[in-house]
């Protein structure tokens, strides 16, 4: 690519992403405007932290007049909690969590004994519970389109029912840029800002705006071991069984989840413009190269979500 | 604009899945494991070959049976653009859907089996992309394989549309001889149809050129929010965050206020990246005035001349979607039209149209679902509007059911001079 060509593209991304932008931000504006209680779920991810960022764009100079909310597994990478708490004081916004270890110690939910169990699915009635705790009639998610073909029908403002679920074949039509919120009381909308992103818009968007990301999502040395083909990191939540050998690789993590469930790729791309130039040749879709939850059933996704999940 | 919005509709097996399902994997947008897995389904149901549809079908429901059932939206780019599919199933029963994806298409895709047709359903894609206000069509003739590439197919499909797309005052548009089972003029240019002079399907939406309206249409800005730091910091601030729905401002610029009329000046364009002397079209900004004015979400700033209409009675074109109820005079709805939200209740409902022959069927007494009809609104507030024709984004309404709270109609303000007419 010669020096004109390259600028020529660079113009084309912009343009892409200022209009994604706009469009999110339009959408969070509206929420602002129309609900009483919103809340914003981050886990620490790339596409939270996106999202969290528009946020602060659409708001401006005002503070953020909603908490954001973190569903904690307790499995956690420490780097996406150190990250998860500076944020949340440096904005000077309040932090709600729905813990799925005290559900779990209040026998609220059981975890599963089966081989191979997670607590993803344990998530769910967590994330249902602390949505009535807190009053919440609108939470923001930050959940693409283009990740999953279940959320490909996904409209932009999600119905809720009283049970938190999602009816994929009865959902509100959405027409034009005018969203319908109104809800009963004990139902919420789950809104979705980043509808239109795609996973490369949202790597380029964090370069063009030096969005800063917590250090997992580049190139470094970890203990990992192999399991069905995917590169799991090795901490306190998830071990090594027959024979699974642990080996130090240089790795990074293209989606960050709970733990025991997000898988690492070899990787030494150490700076926001290599990471982009893997993901833009990559040939493998990121939920498939990194989540083990995805890979259950061919509807794994879409049974989950009709249950409440993200 | 480098990023273009598509809606596309077809009739049962006319292979739309299958273009939509050439033109992500042409382009790569699809990743090996989503390809696999869709290989292990093909396999699955037995299909001789590699079944390029299941790519877009996204619910348990639609892969057993082999149906789409609602809009979905897929997302592909090439160097030149980016590009967002609204996806709809084009049976009759899914007029509903159809007006959905179109609502914010720049061009609509129109699939046409070469060896069947023009049919009725490719009629009423084009005619509802002409309500919706689409100003491109681009039309497939798809299936060439099966009519062994000749000409003779494409030419009288190309006739007939072409005046349909006239007659709906749609100047821009475009037809192409495909396969899209074999690729032949999709990405690349097919050698098996040398009668075929223009370029494929994907250069063709990369190349087209969609105008920029900023200059001529009239300046549009609904309130959305109003921004009030309240901190020490912006003590005095005061900002509106808002859309531009048409138009172009600048810093300077002396504004109307609807629905009082009060006239300001423009101090600040606040834009995501920072201040600006002008915005446009489309932009998300924060705008700032001189003068301290009562204004709140729901108010609507314009140029000083060339104002909206401020009314609480006004003519609009309907599309009914609920299943549950149907469209009745002096029924009582809530409508949400640009940041603003009141009741509305039909006074008037005037015709039912033939959304095959765009002729009206006169009056009638409902509308029902996925049904088209042409009414008078009262509002129980006045609305701050243009007609949909001039100004998509102040001129589109939905109503929504106040017991239910589910969105049942939507509507454009304004008749089209085509509707009631009748089509050829």
């Amino acid at each position: 690519m010669n020096s004109l060509e390259k600028s020529n593209s660079e113009l084309l991304t912009s343009s892409q992403l200022r209009a994604l932008e706009a469009e999110s931000i339009h959408i969070i504006r509206e929420v602002v405007a129309e609900f009483e209680r919103p809340g914003l779920l981050f886990s620490g991810g790339k596409d939270s932290i996106v999202m969290l960022h528009l946020a602060v764009k659409a708001l401006r100079p005002a503070k953020l007049p909603f908490p954001i909310i973190h569903i904690d597994t307790g499995h956690n990478f420490p780097e996406t909690i150190e990250y998860r708490d500076r944020t949340a004081a440096n904005l000077e916004i309040d932090l709600v969590i729905g813990s799925v270890p005290d559900a779990l110690a209040s026998g609220r939910v059981q975890a599963s004994t089966l081989p191979g169990a997670s607590r993803n699915r344990l998530q769910t009635p967590v994330l249902l519970d602390t949505i009535r705790d807190g009053k919440f009639d609108a939470v923001f998610g930050g959940a693409r389109r283009d990740e999953e073909r279940a959320r490909a029908k996904e409209r932009v403002y999600s119905f809720r029912d009283e049970f938190g679920q999602w009816d994929p074949k009865n959902q509100r039509p959405e027409l034009w840029n005018l969203y319908n919120g109104f809800t009963n009381p004990g139902q919420h909308i789950r809104v979705f800002p980043l509808s239109n992103w795609t996973e490369l818009d949202i790597w380029q968007y964090i370069l063009a705006e030096g969005i800063e990301l917590p250090s997992i999502y580049f190139a470094h040395e970890r203990e990992v071991f192999e399991r069905d083909g995917m590169l799991m990191a090795h901490s306190d939540f998830l071990k090594p069984e027959h024979g699974e050998k642990v080996f130090t690789e240089r790795v990074r993590f293209r989606t960050v989840g709970d733990m025991t469930i997000t898988a690492g790729q070899k990787s030494d791309a150490e700076t926001l413009e290599q990471v982009i130039t893997e993901i833009a040749v990559a040939r493998v879709s990121e939920r498939g190269a990194s989540r083990a939850d995805d890979r259950t059933a061919e509807a794994a996704m879409e049974d989950r979500k009709r249950e409440g999940y993200f | 604009m480098e990023l273009l919005r598509i809606a596309t509709a077809g009739s049962v097996d006319d292979g739309k899945s299958t273009l939509i399902g050439r033109l992500l994997y042409d382009s790569k947008a699809i990743y090996d494991d989503v390809l696999d897995s869709t290989e292990q389904h093909s396999r699955r149901q037995s299909s001789e070959y590699f079944n390029l549809a299941l790519l877009t079908d996204g619910l348990k429901v639609e892969r057993e049976q082999g149906i789409t059932i609602d809009v979905a939206y897929r997302y592909f780019s090439t160097p030149k653009r980016k590009f967002i599919l609204a996806d709809t199933p084009g049976h009759v029963q899914y007029t509903r859907n159809m007006v959905t994806g179109a609502s914010t298409a720049d061009v609509a895709l129109i699939i046409v089996d070469a060896r069947h047709g023009v049919v009725e359903q490719s009629r009423r894609h084009a005619v509802i992309g002409a309500l919706l206000g689409i100003k491109h069509v681009v039309v497939c003739i798809n299936k060439m394989d099966l009519v062994d590439f000749k000409e003779e197919f494409f030419r009288p499909i190309q006739d007939d549309l072409h005046d349909l797309l006239t007659e709906l005052e749609i100047k821009s548009h475009h037809f192409i001889p495909i396969s899209a089972l074999e690729g032949d003029n999709v990405v690349e240019k097919s050698d098996r149809m040398p009668w075929y002079i223009d370029g494929p399907l994907l250069p063709h939406l990369e190349d087209l050129e969609l105008p920029d309206n900023t200059v001529e249409t009239p300046f549009r800005f609904p309130v959305q929010y109003v921004i009030r730091p309240l901190s020490n910091e912006y003590h005095d601030y005061r900002g509106y965050a808002g859309t531009i729905a048409s138009g172009r401002v600048e810093v300077g610029q002396e504004i109307a206020v609807m629905p009082s009329g009060a006239t300001t000046s423009i101090t600040a364009i606040e834009t995501p990246e920072g201040d600006a002397n002008s915005a446009t079209e489309g932009e998300a900004v924060t705008i700032r005035i001189s003068d301290n004015l009562d204004i709140s979400r729901g108010a609507m700033f314009s140029g000083t001349t060339e104002r909206p209409a401020t009314e609480n009675s006004f003519d609009a074109t309907v599309c009914w979607m609920s299943e549950h109820t149907s469209l009745k005079s002096g029924v009582m709805l809530r409508i949400k039209h640009t940041t603003h939200t009141a009741r509305a209740m039909v006074s008037d409902l005037e015709c039912r149209v033939d959304i095959n022959s765009l002729s009206d069927f006169g009056f009638c007494d409902e509308l029902k679902l996925n049904e088209i009809g042409q009414v008078t609104l009262r509002t129980s507030e006045p609305l701050i509007f243009d007609k949909y024709a001039d100004v998509r984004g102040t001129g589109s309404f939905i109503l929504i059911d106040e017991s239910t709270n589910e969105t049942i109609g939507a509507g454009m303000i304004g008749r089209p001079p085509y509707l009631g007419a009748g089509l050829a």
